[in-house]
Order: C-alpha cells, then structure tokens, then sequence
C-alpha cells in the first residue's frame, strides 16, 4: 500500500467551458447572435423579451430559450408573442448550464437571427456559467435599488451590457441610473450601459440598435 | 449555491484520476477557490462531505486555498492583489486592468493510495 500524491490542474467546469465553445461555434457557424440574459428574480428579464419581440415583429426572427426553476409560464408569456420558445425548468438548480442549452439548439430552427437565454433569476450563480452566448446582459431594475454592482461583481463583471430597466418607476424611487452606471463601469470598464422602460418603450431603439449592429458584427466575422 | 454541482464535477475528476493510476482510496483534494469564482467555501465543503459517503473518497479531507483577485496593468505593467471589488491598479490607477487570478476553480493536488 503506497501513497502518491498528485500535481494536477484541473478546471471543475471544464465540463461546462467545453460545452459552451460547442455551442458558440455552432451559433457563430449558423449566423446566430446568442444573449444570456442574467439578473435577479422580478427585474424584467421576460418583459423586456416581450417588448424586444414586438420591436423586431417582420424585421429580425428571435427565438428564446427560458430557464426557471419550475413552470412554464415565461415561455407562454414569449410564445403568445408569436416567437418560438423552449422552457428549461431546472427542478431547483439555481442556474442554466452549457449541457441544457445543447440540448435544445437541435430544436431551434435554422432560420433564426437571435437567440435570447433566459437564465435563471439570480445574480449569483449563473455568473459563473458560459453557455455560448456572444453577449452577456446583466439587468438591474430601479426597485431593487442602485448599490447592487458592488454587491454582486461577478455577474457585472462578466457583462457586455448593463440594461437598467423599469425606468417609468425611476422618478419614484431614489435609484439613480448614473450612480447604478458608474459602479458598474467601475468593475467593467466599457460596460454598454442603457436605460429603458418595456412597458412604454423607452431606451428601447438604442438596445434593439446594439443587437442589430452585434449581429452584423457577427456576421461580418463568419464570412 | 451550486456547490454540489460543482463537487459532482470534483467526483468525476477524483474517480478518473484514481481509475487512471490504479488508486484504491482518495487521501486528501486540495481545491483552488479563486474568491470571484462564485464559489463559498464553506458551502463546498459541506457539500463535499456530504457527497463523499460511499465514495473512494470517503475518509479524504478536502483543503481549500482561497485565491485573492489578482490583477496585471497593461499601462505600468504591475501587478495588484485586491481584498476588495475595485478592479483598478493600486501603482497607477489604470481601469483597464486584466484579472490573472482570483476567478479559478481548479484541483491541483491529489493524494491517492494505491
């Protein structure tokens, strides 16, 4: 009986890393822009996918990937939209993982522009997933006030884009979206930062912009 | 709290290690816990022992090393160790500075009987 010890590197989620780089090529490969949408519970995230879905109705297809602990009730919501959604219901797991979505990318049909991820509310754990997405967005709604960057760095820090929603509710709160912006930016230097209500629409055509000009880019990249 | 998600992938790593070196037993996993990782120590280890019952690691002890963020400037070249969430370089100020630890999940070392 002898003991050998070991020196080994070992990434416990390099599991998920490769599933994700999978998943990137496939959707860069196919032409298909992917956005993870990550934030807490209630700040807007199926909203927000609603509003985008009537925006780009006839000029861009979108289709979304819902993540929940139960029920199927976002994908409803997105499906009554007339846009083609899958719910992943994760039966208590606090996050999406790279290995839920590459089973449902088989289902999503080719001709498709955008693919929205719906993760699981919470600003902790999904974090630290890649699921192949091209762009990251991490949404902070007013109610939940405008200290919430520092709290919770990781999930700005993997960002490409601050969406600061229900701003309709901003005049009556004491949240200030350049407060909310400049701690943000101060763990994300060149954090895209915009400010929008999907309720009445504002901010909307700047968010719907930068999609519009990521998918090009994307494009332009597979040629 | 994906602490046991995170030990079922330790599981696999410790099983195929001591499939590939002909090991009976797992003596002891030391764990890189990078503090941007997501991940709470007190979490995994607890997740850890309550995983481990049955296993070829039943008896090992699991050791944590919690990795500080550790940040390199682009612009002066130095390097920053921070306690704290502001990502900037304590020598010159600089944003634009890139995280070279902190964020890692990694085994690195295995004790095996064999």
């Amino acid at each position: 009986m002898t003991t050998k010890t070991l020196t080994v590197v070992r990434d416990l989620l390099a599991t998920n890393k490769q599933a994700a780089a999978a998943i990137r090529k496939e959707l860069r490969g196919r032409g298909i822009l992917g956005v993870n949408l990550l934030s807490s519970p209630g700040s807007g995230k199926t909203t927000l996918l609603e509003a985008l879905a009537d925006r780009f109705r006839g000029r861009l297809r979108m289709a979304v990937i819902e993540g929940d602990i139960e029920t199927e009730r976002d994908a409803e919501r997105i499906r009554a939209k007339g846009v083609p959604a899958w719910q992943i219901t994760t039966g208590g797991a606090c996050h999406l993982e790279a290995r839920m979505i590459g089973r449902v990318l088989g289902d999503v049909p080719a001709a498709i522009d955008l693919l929205f991820i719906e993760n699981v509310g919470n600003l902790v754990c999904p974090a630290s997933y890649d699921l192949g997405e091209s762009l990251r967005f991490v949404l902070l709604s007013s109610p939940e006030g405008d200290d919430k960057p520092a709290k919770y760095p990781q999930a700005f820090l993997s960002a490409d884009a601050l969406i600061l929603t229900k701003a309709d509710l901003m005049p009556y709160l004491p949240f200030d979206p350049a407060r909310a912006a400049a701690e943000a930016l101060s763990i994300k230097p060149g954090l895209k930062v915009f400010t929008v209500s999907a309720l009445r629409g504002d901010g909307l055509d700047g968010l719907a912009g930068f999609l519009v000009e990521s998918l090009d880019r994307l494009r332009a990249g597979r040629a | 709290m994906h602490e046991l998600s995170l030990v079922t992938s330790l599981f696999e790593v410790l099983e195929e290690e001591a499939r590939k070196h002909g090991a009976m037993r797992v003596l002891s996993v030391r764990l890189r816990v990078g503090v941007m990782s997501g991940v709470v120590p007190d979490l995994l280890e607890s997740a850890f022992d309550m995983y481990k019952k049955g296993t070829i690691a039943e008896s090992s002890r699991l050791e944590i090393v919690v990795v500080p963020v550790k940040l390199r400037c682009p612009d002066c070249a130095g390097e920053t160790v921070r306690e704290d969430a502001d990502f900037s370089c304590v020598a010159c100020g600089s944003r634009r500075v890139e995280i070279v630890e902190g964020r890692e999940l990694v085994v690195e070392r295995i004790e095996l009987e064999t």
